[in-house]
């Protein structure tokens, strides 16, 4: 395996509704952002790879226009893939670890507030017989909790509580969504979304985008004071149909996170894409931390969920930790699909 | 620095307007499993999993790849949904064959597919949207003026055009999976046909397919041991381009120029025209055939149209083009550029039956898509690289 780190990491402000922008004018500043972070000429990006959604966009070819924003002329050697960026940072690190390319440059982008995103996700479950039936993301996903809570995995009140804990970790994080200091009694005391879910279990609907530089060992080293290296980069999809699943446990992140190797030393810093707080318990539960990993320092994804980012942003997050020396050794999750369908798990280090 | 891969199986639908008897799951199964049976695997022998299809509104489910996973046995595996235009195909087989190259996986499946069928791509494609520019009346309505700026700088006679859909329907009367069949088919019936965007006609143009293409990559050592002879990936590369931009010359992008150079040099070839032995090339609008020959130089600058008009692209020609019979003849549309890739690993592994170029040991596979502004294209060969 080559030595491969993430040097540069750039993000918009999460958003409820971006009204002004489109994807593309999200999406340049904070391409611009990672280009002047590292003087990176288009010419010295080997090759690039994009993650999104045509649902989101409600139009075909979405990801087509991010062209204009990576300014890919003279052509360049590019790809896409209808899933989280950070999948298509796995695809970027495949060709690095190949020997295609030194310095790639991956993003992801999503303004799901042109639309209605729980009923939009109803339209990823299987369409002959599941999506007739309309059950939108939070109702799903509530189905879940109710299953965890009754087999006492978790309950109401740790749920809360980690509501509480990424919100007010998001206090520190300029471009977090939902922020602030909440007794886990008044959020208690909120009516049900979806039985068992109140409004913070669930992660906010966020606009927003962001991109990643990565590169081999020798242009790491020219490119950050202390790259974040990747240690581990794994990910495993399960079947979908929720009936065939233990929905009580993420057994493809335990997995994942297995052939990552998180167990193989302490984990300082853990990033987890939970779009619901039942999830992140399961995912906690699932990567095998202990008490002193801190959790979604960024406040996570209940702090700002900007679809086809997100899991990428986790990533970054983590780098970041490596980078300014507050942690050694981190852990980031990515997830796709209803009740944790899909994960992936990238383990970095600074040494 | 990347490990050799080999193709040791592949399986593809047939292709047809509506497969009712199959759902998406049954019908990518169906092509995954015929893979399976050439490379003499099973599903537990499959590491990691890679789908590839054009946009999601072609069948009206949002990442279908997710609910499709289990069908071809990706449970509890890795898997990646690849989506890059028309060329999605071609640039789906690129990713499953960097898998096997980084060394990350011994053997890996990728299957890219259409049902459009379940919904309408004409639809899907014709969506305006405020602030844009709204691709109207299909990818017809978007490529016609590209031919028609083809013509005027090339000065190629008017029925080329003609001449191409000609060979690639004879050539799809071969193929027992092709689409369209049309067996009295003649130059009168192609140039008679409706006028859909000028200079298009009817019968110039792709069919709307069902279908599906599946591919078995292995690492050297397992692929030196398969059953029958694999196709060796000599090269791969993709080179993608906005889609417009003051200047831009939309005919013959520099994308496609660029993509060329470079496969070629990495694959070690110098005269590409002489040194390769036939191609399959993502043509959906007839013309496609003498544009593309110039934008992978295997024709001089205006000069694509002469390789048709002297036979070179027919099937007994120097340079055999779309032997399988093309997008023309059957165009799944997210699996037409890996069909491409799959037909030219067919043909250096000798397995393309009535339509094979004797003796053919180095194939061109080729996909486009976007507004003539994404390539990915490979050459593989009957010997290792």
């Amino acid at each position: 395996m080559r030595e491969v780190a993430v040097v540069a990491f750039a993000q918009s402000k999460s958003m409820r509704r971006e009204p002004d922008r489109n994807e593309v004018e999200i999406l340049i500043p904070v391409i611009r952002e990672l280009r002047e972070k590292t003087g990176l000429g288009i010419e010295e990006i080997d090759f690039i790879c994009s993650g999104s959604s045509d649902y989101l966009a409600g139009q075909s070819f979405a990801f087509v226009s991010g062209l204009d924003a990576v300014g890919a002329w003279p052509p360049v050697s590019e790809s896409h893939v209808e899933m989280d960026g950070a999948w298509a940072l796995y695809e970027a690190w495949v060709k690095i670890q190949m020997g295609y390319a030194d310095v790639a440059m991956v993003y992801g982008f999503g303004k799901p507030s042109m639309g209605d995103l729980p009923e939009t996700l109803a339209l990823q479950l299987d369409p002959y017989v599941v999506t007739p039936l309309w059950p939108d993301a939070i109702s799903i996903a509530a189905l879940q909790a109710r299953l965890c809570i009754e087999k006492g995995v978790t309950s109401e009140r740790q749920m809360a509580e980690v509501a509480a804990r990424d919100r007010k970790n998001a206090l520190a994080n300029p471009y977090a969504q939902v922020k602030g200091e909440f007794e886990v009694a008044k959020l208690l005391a909120e009516p049900y979304l979806a039985n068992p879910l109140r409004k913070h279990d669930c992660s906010p609907i966020s606009d927003g985008a962001s991109a990643i530089i990565i590169a081999s060992e020798k242009r790491a080293k020219q490119l950050a004071k202390r790259p974040a290296w990747i240690r581990g980069f794994t990910h495993i999809c399960e079947p979908q149909d929720l009936g065939v699943r233990d929905l009580t446990r993420s057994r493809s992140t335990e997995i994942a996170a297995e052939k990552a190797g998180v167990k193989k030393d302490k984990i300082d810093v853990a990033e987890i894409y939970g779009p619901f707080t039942h999830q992140e318990i399961l995912v906690e539960k699932a990567l095998g931390i202990g008490g002193k990993t801190q959790v979604n320092p960024s406040g996570g994804a209940l702090a700002g969920n900007p679809m086809m980012a997100a899991g990428l942003t986790r990533i970054g997050e983590a780098a970041r930790r490596i980078w300014d020396g507050g942690a050694d050794r981190a852990v980031a999750h990515a997830t796709s699909g209803p009740c944790l369908q899909q994960n992936l798990i990238c383990v970095l280090e600074g040494n | 620095m990347a490990e050799r891969c080999g193709i040791v199986g592949i399986g593809q639908t047939r292709h047809q307007a509506a497969r009712k008897d199959v759902s998406m799951a049954g019908l990518i199964r169906e092509a995954a499993e015929k893979a399976l049976a050439d490379a003499e695997l099973t599903w537990k022998d499959i590491d990691a999993v890679v789908i590839g299809k054009a946009p999601d509104m072609f069948e009206g489910v949002m990442m279908p790849e997710l609910f499709l996973n289990d069908a071809i046995g990706g449970a509890y595996k890795p898997m990646l949904r690849v989506h890059t235009a028309g060329s999605v195909g071609g640039s789906t087989g690129i990713v499953a064959a960097s898998l096997v190259q980084a060394g990350i996986h011994d053997r890996v499946l990728t299957v890219a597919f259409e049902k459009q069928s379940e919904s309408n791509a004409m639809w899907a494609l014709s969506i305006s949207l405020p602030f844009s520019v709204a691709v109207v009346a299909g990818a017809g309505g978007f490529f016609a003026p590209l031919v028609r700026g083809y013509m005027r700088r090339s000065g190629a006679p008017e029925d080329t055009g003609i001449r191409v859909a000609l060979k690639d329907r004879k050539n799809a009367l071969k193929n027992p999976n092709a689409h369209l069949q049309i067996p009295d088919i003649d130059f009168d019936k192609i140039a008679s046909s409706p006028m859909l965007w000028d200079p298009i006609r009817y019968l110039e143009t792709c069919p709307s397919s069902d279908g599906a293409c599946a591919l078995v990559m292995a690492k050297e050592s397992l692929a030196d041991k398969a059953p029958r002879k694999p196709a060796w990936i000599h090269a791969t590369e993709m080179r993608s381009e906005p889609t417009m931009f003051s200047g831009r010359d939309a005919v013959i992008p520099r994308a496609t120029l660029d993509n060329a150079k470079n496969l070629y040099k990495k694959a070690g070839i110098t005269n590409p025209r002489k040194e390769i032995d036939c191609a399959e090339i993502y043509v959906p609008f007839s013309w496609f055939e003498p544009m593309w020959m110039e934008g992978m130089l295997i024709a001089e600058k205006n000069e694509g149209w002469k390789m048709t008009y002297e036979g070179a692209t027919a099937m007994d020609g120097d340079f055999p083009v779309n032997m399988s019979g093309g997008v023309l003849s059957s165009n799944p549309i997210g699996a037409s550029g890996l069909l491409r890739f799959a037909e030219a690993a067919m043909q250096v592994r000798g397995q393309a039956g009535e339509h094979q170029v004797d003796g053919a040991k180095k194939a061109l596979g080729h996909a486009y898509g976007g507004g003539s502004q994404y390539f990915s294209t490979w050459i593989v060969g009957s010997q290792k690289p």
